[in-house]
């Protein structure tokens, strides 16, 4: 009795403890009742986000970079942990670093930096295993994530009756009770009477479909230039990384600051630029708002995933290059070490006392690292991206909003009011950023084990920076249109998302062999042999031969068809459940009728004895029938 | 764990945090907030249990419930006479049952209470209709208030007797997806 307690006191601290640890809670309540759910739905995704990538951050460091930095071997000490003695005058200068060249690429931030032994340190850690496993783990643990709030979220889903209610709920759920703020108070009293006005004329009027011809015809044309847009953005950015893979064989100095951000800035520009296009066409459309939206939240999200995939092929591209590149390396290698040994051997017969054979690690030849050259791009990638963000919300929030508030004295018309007046917070486009960014980290992190620790430091920024933009430029939306039904429709596209990042990098590890020259894995044939190669140095051998006999394909084939009838079961029996609610509802109904006409004597008897024969007639209702007798004793 | 404080025993502590959804912090900072409506009227030490209740008028001038035009029938249902006037009691549960940890059925029982204002346990059309009038601050014409009236009773009443019973209520607002979102107050 006392543990119960304490266990529950327990459990009440720790509650308690966790409810502290909560961030930011009170910069979100300030956004709440200034602008309204909807924009704070934003902030709680962004706050939701950090959380995970927190857990990602802690796994990675911990478990690769820590160790590495601890026991492995220092700065200097091999050919891969070095800096070439051609790049050694300009390695720490800024613009060397900012490119996360130099000293930046021969650290812990990337792969190439990993030795491939077994074990490091006097604890025996297993690096290699530790690498590839927590690569693992980080998708296994963001895959969890999203699907738990999913699932957490599918009971407010409410079954999906989108029109049963829609005056009902206009009236009892339209007012938000987080907003604590006049002005926001007003736009929401507007809004409502609008919403209300045009539900009551779209209820009134039927609906006449005016000129369909021509509607057709102007939507068939704005949905060609969207294509077009597509197709544009898609060839920019190939072409972009083709020049960027020319820029790279020239000498560095010779570029000027565009040319060596080209790639990033193009990416970043697009993606801010065509959403605005989009919104162009979209007025050719003449949809519903709600279903623009709809139709604009569709196609950036096409817009996004396409650049994000031209960009993956072309440095599929280049990393093939890179690997045709090693087989030419290796053989110059070969040669170099014989020239070496012949002038080692020359040495030591010239005189007796033989010096020991010494070349220090900056002079060895490197063979080319393609996993450090696709975390460099990601990284780069990634901090353009935050730049860009920035610099958006400076020019376009900010100075707009100082613009409009101090020349609004001196100007012909009203700009608060007309054009361009303040902008409202684009919920929508955030939320797509956000999600894309973090795609994007998912794909680089396992070829550079810093990305996790980078984004936790752009989103912790992020949140005060936008916190502030948001109560000092942006002014509430006048109409409200959500995007979803609930917040399962970002947390869906978060999803695929997630698994569109990881299928390369699946891709990459299974089928492409590491680099001989750098990395944890160099020397193997393939990323995954660390596995077996585990199971044989660690494992008692009766383990390795009971998990080689569960790898019989046979065994594997009789699981994936138990798991496929299990599927098959269980989704039959949702069904099933689903129909039984239903006739449980339709019962109810019923009930209610003949209660009700119970009261007003009609025909009550025929209407019983149809209500009973109905009951008694589905077995599901047992419990039903049995109640409707103890009603009518 | 924490400061040591004076103002309730730890037995009323505890109570609170069985009661309501908030954690200890959480309370003392409501008890603060709900002192500082009124330094004179309501004591700093709880623990001989004071009989006191804050007025309707310094309730409804919080910047949580300021703008909200139902701020009037919130107070009213949670207050133990429906005059208003609220107790530190009413005043915790009040945000409990607002604050996001509250579970669907129990906001959808309160919010019934709330809209029903004439407290007659249903929602009949004149409730409706002031619900109606305060939530467009009478920006629609009578002819269109009637006319979403008889809207809602169309969609929602399920024995057909001319107002919203709970049943009623709670079938029609559970399935609603921004019911939670909108139904809560942070504080």
């Amino acid at each position: 009795m006392m543990m119960a307690k304490k266990w529950a006191k327990f459990l009440r601290d720790f509650e308690n403890f966790k409810a502290a640890c909560i961030p930011w809670e009170n910069k979100i309540k300030a956004i709440e009742s200034q602008f309204g759910s909807s924009v704070a739905s934003y902030f709680l995704f962004l706050r939701w986000m950090y959380g995970v990538n927190m857990v990602l951050f802690i796994l990675t460091f911990s478990l690769i970079m820590l160790p590495e930095y601890l026991w492995g071997l220092p700065y200097g000490s091999l050919p891969r942990k070095t800096v070439p003695r051609a790049e050694e005058a300009s390695a720490a200068n800024f613009g060397v670093l900012y490119d996360f060249n130099g000293l930046a690429q021969y650290s812990v931030l990337f792969y190439g930096y990993y030795d491939n032994k077994r074990t490091i340190g006097w604890m025996n850690f297993r690096l290699p295993l530790s690498y590839f496993l927590v690569g693992i783990m980080c998708i296994g643990y963001s895959f969890l994530v999203v699907l738990k709030a999913m699932t957490k979220n599918i009971g407010d889903d409410g079954g999906g009756d989108d029109n049963a209610f829609n005056f009902s709920w206009k009236v009892f759920t339209s007012w938000d009770y987080l907003i604590g703020n006049p002005e926001t108070a007003d736009n929401k009293f507007n809004s409502i009477t609008m919403n209300f006005k045009e539900a009551i004329t779209e209820e009134r009027a039927a609906q006449v479909e005016e000129n369909v011809h021509l509607i057709r015809f102007l939507r068939f044309l704005a949905n060609f230039f969207v294509f077009l847009t597509l197709g544009g953005s898609g060839y920019l950015i190939f072409w972009a990384v083709k020049r960027s893979q020319e820029f790279a064989q020239q000498d560095p100095d010779t570029l000027g600051w565009w040319e060596k951000n080209e790639m990033n800035m193009v990416m970043s520009l697009l993606g801010m630029f065509c959403p605005t296009l989009f919104d162009l066409f979209a007025e050719l459309e003449d949809y519903h708002p709600l279903i623009a939206l709809k139709w604009l939240l569709g196609r950036i999200f096409a817009l996004l995933l396409g650049n994000l995939y031209v960009f993956i092929l072309a440095l599929m591209d280049e990393i093939n290059n890179k690997i045709e590149e090693e087989k030419l390396v290796k053989a110059n290698i070969t040669l170099w070490e014989a020239n070496m040994i012949k002038a080692y051997n020359a040495s030591f017969s010239e005189n007796s006392t033989g010096s020991p054979f010494f070349v220090h690690p900056a002079d060895v030849p490197r063979g080319p690292c393609w996993e450090t050259m696709v975390g460099q791009e990601f990284v780069r990638l990634t901090v353009s991206d935050v730049l860009t963000t920035y610099v958006t919300i400076l020019i376009g929030d900010f100075l707009r909003a100082c613009f409009v508030r101090f020349c609004n004295y001196c100007w012909c018309w009203d700009l608060e009011y007309g054009y361009p007046s303040y902008t409202e917070f684009d919920i929508s486009g955030n939320v797509l950023a956000l999600i894309f960014n973090q795609g994007m980290i998912w794909m680089g992190s396992f070829f550079a084990p810093s990305l996790p620790g980078i984004n936790i430091l752009r989103l912790h920024t992020s949140m005060y920076f936008q916190c502030w933009a948001v109560m000092c430029c942006n002014v509430p939306e006048a109409r409200v249109f959500k995007a979803s039904r609930s917040n399962n429709f970002y947390l869906g596209m978060l999803l695929l998302i997630l698994f569109l990042s990881t299928m390369p990098v699946l891709y990459m590890i299974v089928s492409l062999p590491p680099s001989f020259d750098c990395g944890p894995f160099s020397g193997k044939n393939r990323m995954f042999e660390v596995i077996g190669e585990t199971l044989e140095h660690d494992f008692p051998s009766w383990m390795a031969k009971i998990l080689r006999q569960l790898s019989n394909p046979g065994l594997v084939i009789a699981v994936i068809l138990v798991m496929v009838l299990t599927i098959y079961y269980l989704n039959a029996t949702a069904k099933g459940q689903k129909a039984a609610n239903l006739d449980l509802k339709k019962k109810m109904k019923m009930l209610q009728l003949l209660v009700a006409s119970h009261k007003y004597p009609a025909s009550p008897e025929k209407v019983h004895f149809a209500l009973l024969f109905q009951i008694c007639e589905s077995p599901a209702n047992k419990h039903c029938g049995a109640s409707v007798f103890l009603f009518y004793p | 764990m924490g400061s040591k404080q004076t103002v309730f025993t730890h037995e009323q502590l505890e109570a609170y945090q069985d009661c309501t959804f908030f954690t200890r912090k959480e309370i003392m900072r409501l008890f603060h907030r709900y002192q500082d409506l009124a330094p004179q009227l309501v004591p700093l030490d709880y623990t001989t249990c004071p009989d006191v209740k804050v007025p309707y008028e310094l309730i409804g001038s919080m910047p949580e419930l300021k703008d909200n035009p139902f701020r009037q029938r919130i107070a009213q249902v949670f207050s133990d006479d429906g005059d208003g006037h609220m107790t530190l009691d009413n005043f915790l549960d009040m945000f409990s049952v607002m604050s996001e940890m509250a579970p669907r059925d129990l906001k959808a029982y309160y919010a019934f209470k709330i809209y029903d204002f004439n407290n007659d346990d249903y929602i009949c059309a004149w409730d409706l209709e002031q619900t109606l009038t305060k939530l467009t601050r009478g920006g629609l014409s009578a002819e269109e208030v009637s006319l979403v009236c008889e809207k809602v009773l169309d969609e929602a009443d399920g024995d057909h007797d001319g107002r919203l019973s709970l049943e009623d209520f709670q079938n029609m607002i559970l399935r609603a997806p921004d019911f939670l979102s909108t139904f809560h107050i942070r504080i």
